[in-house]
């Protein structure tokens, strides 16, 4: 981007600064020996144009809506649309849980997203022993399909657009999505949203598993499958890094990982004879926006340049579509701190601000009393409202990719990218994201990092204002949402109304159906789309797919 | 002095809570402080922590919750504790617990609560300070 006279220039004069910046440093110190992102990379004190000398600005940064898309998907990013405003929510009963999605919507919020209880994540229904005491804590309790019906009344589903966060149940919840659409008169090619779906990063990190890791990659490229066919609006899969940087990864690690993950759904589906530009503009991804401003915004910027290469170079995809790496951040929950609680609007901010400037197509923003208990309203509001100021009020939004050609900013969107392509090639030298995840690579990885960071912030070389510098002993009352345990016992009621209300044997049939489907090889979602029409219960459904694949056991590396 | 034997410490994840991040960083800090340190890993029940916290002769539990059940599952780890005559193995846990049910937790018998913040340091030291190794049976 430089001439070489330039360059030259530029080189024998940071000669002389570099001198005397040692100078200054032998005479008055410096307040750390290194310095270094969260994530532990070493960042140097002065970035100037010999950092991106090799840069062809063609290659590396170009323009928006234009490969690589360093700079972003759409040609006019937020000048033409703000980001997705989406905040995650769900809570207790089914009735609660539409009631807050309509006060959401009344409050301008433009997508609904769905959170579920433990005992629905895991496939478990309400009554099932394995979910006493968690049953509506975490997000709703979905059993049947008369929960969803609930959830979702008097919201147009061919307005609004869902995320579900839902994996290894994520092909049901599906189904009962498209069932609930049915009976408003929407059609299944009207209806849009993003399942999680992405089971990679639960072996890996979050650990909401049900089945072995290969049932569970068939059973996501039933999904996908049958959504390119029959429900194109769809997101298929949310290739999820946030799990994998709350589990304690490095920024490097998040980035690669889940680039990782995406390249093993793309060849699982490329196996089972699909067309790489049918199904691959149907992936999104789910990044966390950390605490550390400009290591974020690196990795996002570097995430769409690698994605689109692997997509285009790697698979041969011609679909610019198949190249764009869109992606919802949710700022970092394990950043905040139950210590003086208010100071966690100031990192969401933070956190939200790069995610902004990394060019997110979706944010949630977490609320400041996240790390105590599930939010408040008034905390919520707080939280959508740091979007909007940022949307409307600081000016971010006027121009593209603002931090584009910073010196320090490019310098260290190519550092994260070629520290992730190491792990990338390590993890096919393995044999492939699956193969290294059942060879426990990317866990240990990621509990090493972890440990250390711990340990970082033990010994105070890394400040967490509130929790090892600026302690203050006072306590700050936080209104605290709780959940009422009658409530499980309400669920259950409900579950055993329907399961004595409903045609038992044309359950029975269905979920007959489903387990010859299962064992046949054959695409499970018309079974499942049957099934939970007749009112099956989730449990019902995960129980015949427990019986037929087996079950995933935990081995708890350390 | 005769050579004290390694205390034996549990750490274990009751429920369906999938957060581990904080049970294996303590687990590590144990097993680095000199412990001897068993990982259940995730998904268990009260019983299964129980069953086998007996079976490995363990000095303590400590029990890890984020997903909001702490009051039913640390409640039943002890009262299965008691039914099996194995209550002299303490209970400890950590995770995201609201101060109010701390106080019903160490009410009931939990010895200590650790919440979001605290050093591995601390954690290792009440160990040393709070927990003796058992009799053999």
């Amino acid at each position: 981007m430089f001439s070489p006279k330039t360059i030259e220039q530029v080189r024998e004069m940071q000669e002389t600064w570099l001198r005397r910046l040692e100078d200054h440093r032998c005479a008055h110190g410096e307040r750390m020996e290194r310095f270094t992102t969260v994530s532990g990379q070493e960042i140097k004190p002065l970035y100037t144009p010999l950092d991106i000398s090799h840069h062809d600005f063609l290659e590396k940064i170009g323009f928006p809506g234009e490969y690589p898309y360093t700079r972003g998907i759409q040609p006019n990013m937020y000048r033409g649309r703000l980001w997705t405003m989406r905040m995650f929510a769900g809570m207790g009963t089914a009735e609660e849980t539409n009631e807050r999605f309509r006060y959401l919507l009344s409050q301008g919020q433009t997508g609904l997203s769905v959170a579920f209880d433990m005992p629905t994540l895991m496939g478990r229904d309400s009554d099932d022993p394995l979910s006493r005491g968690e049953v509506g804590k975490c997000g709703v309790a979905v059993d049947t399909l008369a929960d969803m019906e609930i959830i979702f009344k008097d919201i147009p589903l061919d307005k609004v657009t869902t995320s579900m966060t839902i994996n290894p149940p994520a092909s049901i919840l599906l189904a009962m999505y498209i069932a609930v659409a049915e009976k408003q008169g929407v059609r299944k090619d009207q209806i849009g949203g993003t399942i999680q779906n992405d089971m990679l990063k639960e072996f890996i990190a979050q650990k909401t598993f049900m089945l072995p890791l290969r049932p569970s990659m068939r059973i996501i490229v039933d999904t996908v499958e049958y959504c390119t066919r029959e429900v194109p609006r769809w997101n298929t899969i949310s290739i999820s890094g946030y799990h994998i940087r709350e589990a304690g990864a490095t920024a490097v690690q998040e980035l690669a990982f889940t680039l990782a993950d995406g390249i093993g759904y793309v060849e699982a589906c490329l196996e089972r004879g699909l067309k790489v530009d049918e199904f691959a503009p149907r992936f999104s991804f789910f990044f966390d926006s950390h605490i550390d401003f400009f290591e974020e915004i690196a990795k996002f910027r570097a995430a769409r340049r690698m994605w689109a290469k692997i997509m285009r170079e790697r698979f041969g995809a011609k679909d610019p579509r198949s190249w764009m790496l869109r992606f919802h951040t949710q700022t970092a929950g394990c950043s905040l701190t139950a210590q003086q609680p208010y100071n966690n609007v100031i990192r969401t901010t933070l956190e939200a601000l790069a995610a902004v400037l990394g060019g997110t197509q979706s944010l949630h923003t977490n609320s400041l009393d996240e790390v105590l208990a599930l939010p408040s309203q008034e905390a919520v509001t707080i939280a959508l409202r740091t979007q909007q100021i940022i949307a409307e009020e600081s000016g971010v939004t006027n121009t593209i990719d603002p931090l584009a050609g910073s010196y320090f900013v490019e310098a260290l969107t190519d550092e994260m990218e070629a520290k992730a392509w190491e792990y990338i090639h390590k993890i096919d030298e393995l044999g492939g994201i699956v193969r290294a995840i059942e060879l426990g690579y990317p866990q240990k990885e990621i509990a090493e990092a972890a440990y250390t960071y711990q340990r970082e912030v033990d010994s105070g070389k890394r400040v967490i204002v509130g929790v090892n510098k600026y302690v203050t002993d006072e306590e700050i009352p936080v209104e605290i949402l709780k959940i009422d345990e009658a409530r499980e016992q309400a669920q259950i009621r409900r579950l055993r109304e329907i399961k004595k209300t409903r045609d038992n044997s044309k359950v029975r049939k269905c979920l007959d159906e489903l387990r010859r489907a299962s064992e046949e090889n054959r695409n499970l979602l018309p079974y499942i789309l049957d099934a939970v029409k007749s009112y099956a219960t989730l449990q019902e459904i995960c129980d015949v797919w427990r019986q037929v694949f087996g079950e995933y056991r935990d081995p708890g590396y350390f | 002095m005769s050579q004290e034997r390694k205390l034996r410490i549990m750490v274990a994840k009751p429920g369906l809570d999938g957060h581990d991040r904080g049970a294996k960083v303590i687990a590590r800090g144990f097993r680095d402080a000199g412990f001897e340190v068993i990982y259940t890993g995730l998904h268990q029940t009260p019983e299964q922590i129980v069953n086998a916290a007996i079976q490995e002769d363990v000095d303590a539990i400590g029990l890890s919750s984020l997903a909001g059940a702490h009051n039913r599952h640390f409640l039943e780890v002890l009262q299965l504790l008691k039914e099996r005559g194995a209550e002299d193995i303490a209970v400890f846990g950590g995770g995201i617990i609201p101060e109010e049910d701390i106080v019903k937790l160490k009410q009931a018998g939990v010895k200590e609560i650790f919440t979001p913040g605290t050093p591995v340091e601390v954690a290792v030291n009440w160990v040393r300070e709070n927990i003796k190794p058992r009799g053999r049976r």
